[in-house]
């Protein structure tokens, strides 16, 4: 390979998401006139197979030595590409991106040139550096085939279990005295008033008698250090902690129920009831004679404080609705709603069941929601319905309702702990909704069950069996290649000082027989600390040198 | 100033801050366009002189982020940050600039809209303080290369290097200083080191103690010691003597 730099630069339109916000082919011509660039082009999905394809073959025809893609995150497509380069025979550490979605066209949706204009000084920025990249090897480590699976709903069962029959060690760590979760509180199940019971009770059976799997009950994790394939964990129970080495880590800690103290009188006036109280009074057959039943959806949820869908409610009304006109089919039940997400087939028959047997839908509108007060044998409901253009009264006996899932209070503190981000609404965000559902950003971390959004329980173990083959896999292999990104020492210039030993969080930097430092690549995690402090700079970091980050941002600010 | 549009250099984290940056894409919070974003693994990668030298080169602001203390993806990387910024900090003073053109900031990966306000905000602020004098006044530029020096030198980097371990573990006989003990090390020696750094680029042509006092503004009698020192170590040496006073020069490095 010659060593004159020969860049392919491939801009991505993402659809609209960057195209739409700034004008991608005046990026590309731009690119063109750079040193360095041998060829540009801008591609719809440069992610997509036809757009991979297009890098691959450009590498071959035009020659280049080094890629450069302007496009999302490096967090979430780096490897995507780097895998291309790869395939096309261009060792991936000759690849550089650009930032020009997550951290462009999406936070400068309204100032089209400026925005043009910061895609252009990012791509010379890429280009600046990818100049001067250099080709790495990677150094292979061990994969400890020990997975962690955080909570004992029927998440974190299915995931143990599934982790278990894959032949690996589990440490399953639940948070109360039992396993189960959430569904310990629950009666019957949509879509086919499945028993809770019936669905838990099996699997946390399973999971006791697994001899793969240790349950610790009561117990939090309270430390996280290392990476994938060596975590350092802590786990706490009681006033007892103990250290766990696993490889890999689930989180399926599950969500939290909104307590609608404040909406429509709860907690206030006789005869108001959650969905979920009602699931418990259906169970016992304590509704009783009560004839006349209200459910008000979208309490507390899809508004401005809490913006999102719970997604489960509406099946859970129909569910509960449907149990309610079984037992007594003279009762009269309604539903006020805003829109009805009784979505897919399943959830579709329900509503169409109940609709059938009986169960009334009125409409409302979130400007307008419905006022129930205190009647004279229960509960008065007044709701506006925007399709009949008036507005109705119901004397009710029993007023029930649907609260959302919400978040746990402590996904924060957890998600600190493991370096995972939680989204806007407090729930933990997968590194890529389409690409790694159920991957986090940081490998080796795994997401399943409601701690990722609300969903209901099919969902859930569908998801968690998903993070359980995920984590399987680096377990499986037993060895990874590792980033080649570690830190390198010139013995020419190194004093001995030992700066660089006393720093490093690892212990991955030794003397050698001549005193001199010396880095072990495969303990060394490339945070660059010993080679920024090194008093004579005789410390290079691969992939991030001095020279490269200088040369990257002294083109942020002059052109050429 | 309405018209001025800050040029602006951020050095973010991998794993917290960078994260939470495309967070903020991913929720579509909007802040104004001047952010150049520069990918490092940790934050306590980013060495004083790379800041230093984009600030003599024009840039109107420099900010550095990281995971919040106890959070970084790397143990410590962070307090090391935090270590080496006190340098920068420092030096950009020294420099004659205003210490707020630089910033160091936590922002984890869930904080998008803590990353956008951080943003806006030193943007505002850079707004407020106007262009770096660094673009028009070749006297500031060359006071941020001599500071890039200072930056790059051995004393400086050693003393930061070992801050942590003095202030929590102790030296070698025990004795663990306090965090005034040690801004009074560091002072002292930032102070030192760029006086002799800026010696160092002015006897590029061949000057006296007197006339090299009168440009650096402090007594004679100090210029001389840093004269001794700066011999010592073999970067300056004695030039000519004319009507009876040495010319001191920097010695040609090969």
């Amino acid at each position: 390979m010659s060593d004159e730099p020969r860049v392919g630069v491939f801009v991505c339109h993402c659809g609209i998401n960057i195209g739409g916000y700034l004008d991608v082919p005046d990026v590309v011509k731009y690119a063109e006139t750079m040193p360095g660039v041998a060829y540009a082009e801008a591609n719809l999905y440069t992610c997509s197979s036809d757009g991979l394809q297009k890098i691959k073959e450009a590498i071959k025809k035009h020659s280049l030595n080094r890629v450069v893609v302007a496009s999302c995150t490096p967090r979430t497509h780096e490897t995507l590409f780097q895998g291309a380069c790869e395939e096309a025979g261009l060792n991936k550490y000759l690849f550089e991106m650009a930032n020009i979605r997550d951290q462009c066209s999406w936070v400068h949706m309204h100032e089209r040139d400026k925005a043009t204009q910061k895609a252009k000084d990012l791509v010379r920025m890429a280009v600046a550096k990818a100049r001067l990249l250099t080709p790495e090897e990677e150094p292979e480590i061990d994969i400890q085939p020990v997975g962690m699976v955080i909570g004992g709903g029927v998440s974190g069962l299915t995931a143990a279990l599934s982790l278990a029959n894959q032949g690996f060690k589990v440490h399953l760590v639940e948070r109360e005295v039992r396993l189960g979760g959430y569904l310990n509180e629950l009666d019957r199940l949509f879509p086919n008033n499945a028993r809770a019971e019936d669905v838990t009770g099996p699997l946390i059976q399973q999971v006791k008698e697994a001899p793969e799997i240790t349950v610790h009950l009561n117990s939090t994790v309270t430390d996280v250090k290392g990476f994938i394939g060596n975590f350092d964990t802590e786990v706490t129970t009681g006033e007892k902690t103990q250290p766990l080495n696993v490889g890999t880590i689930i989180v399926a800690t599950g969500a939290n129920y909104l307590n609608p103290k404040g909406f429509y009188g709860y907690g206030e006036v006789e005869g108001i009831v959650t969905q979920l109280e009602l699931g418990g009074l259906i169970k016992e057959h304590k509704v009783g004679d009560a004839k006349t039943v209200v459910m008000i959806q979208c309490v507390g949820a899809r508004t401005a404080e809490r913006p999102y869908c719970s997604r489960i409610c509406c099946s859970e009304a129909m569910k509960n609705a449907t149990l309610l006109l079984e037992e007594d089919p003279r009762r009269e039940v309604h539903i006020l709603y805003r829109d009805l997400q009784t979505y897919g087939l399943e959830y579709t028959a329900l509503e169409l069941d109940a609709k059938r047997k009986g169960v009334k839908l009125i409409k409302y509108e979130a400007e307008r929601p419905p006022v129930v007060t205190k009647g004279e044998k229960g509960p008065v409901v007044k709701v506006f319905s925007p399709l009949m253009g008036e507005e109705l009264t119901i004397e009710a006996d029993m007023v029930v309702l649907s609260a959302p899932l919400i978040p746990n209070e402590d996904n924060k503190k957890l998600s600190q702990l493991l370096k995972v981000p939680l989204n806007q609404d407090g729930f933990f965000l997968e590194a890529h909704v389409k690409l790694r559902p159920l991957d986090f950003a940081t490998d080796g971390v795994y997401i399943c069950g409601t701690a990722h959004s609300p969903k209901e329980v099919a969902e859930s173990l569908a998801q968690a069996r998903g993070a359980a083959s995920r984590a399987g896999i680096p377990m499986a292999k037993g060895r990874l290649r590792t980033a080649a990104i570690t830190s390198v020492v010139d013995e020419t210039k190194c004093s001995g000082c030992g700066t660089c030993i006393e720093l490093c969080s690892y212990n991955a930097i030794t003397k050698n027989e001549r005193g001199l430092a010396q880095v072990t690549s495969a303990v060394c995690k490339g945070c660059g600390v010993c080679g920024a402090s090194c008093p004579e700079r005789a410390i290079t970091m691969r992939h991030f040198t001095n020279e490269e980050l200088e040369a990257q941002g002294l083109a942020a600010i002059k052109e050429a | 100033m309405s018209d001025f549009e800050p040029k602006i250099i951020g050095f973010l984290c991998n794993w917290c801050s960078y994260a939470g940056a495309d967070l903020t894409g991913v929720s579509r919070i909007q802040y104004p366009t001047n952010l150049r974003v520069i990918r490092v693994m940790c934050s306590g990668r980013v060495d004083p002189p790379l800041p230093l030298s984009f600030l003599a080169e024009g840039a109107d602001g420099v900010m550095i982020t990281g995971c919040h203390i106890g959070d970084c993806h790397y143990i410590d990387g962070n307090l090391y940050a935090k270590r080496k910024f006190g340098l920068l900090e420092r030096l950009v003073e020294k420099a004659g600039l205003e210490r707020g053109r630089v910033m160091l900031e936590w922002v984890s990966a869930s904080e998008g809209q803590k990353f956008a306000d951080v943003v806006t905000g030193f943007i505002e602020m850079i707004r407020e303080m106007g262009p770096t004098p660094a673009a028009t006044d070749p006297e500031i530029r060359l006071n941020l290369r001599v500071a890039q020096e200072a930056a790059e030198a051995y004393r400086l980097r050693a003393i930061v290097g070992k801050e942590e371990k003095l202030e929590k573990k102790g030296n070698v006989y025990g004795d663990k200083l306090s965090q005034e003990e040690l801004e009074k090390i560091m002072d002292d020696a930032v102070e030192l080191e760029y006086t002799r750094n800026k010696i160092k680029l002015l006897l590029k042509e061949p000057m006296s103690v007197k006339e090299l006092a009168k440009k650096l503004g402090i007594d004679s009698k100090v210029v001389l010691e840093h004269i001794v020192v700066l011999r010592q170590r073999g970067w300056v040496d004695l030039h000519e003597v004319r009507d009876h006073s040495p010319l001191y020069k920097t010695m040609e490095v090969a």
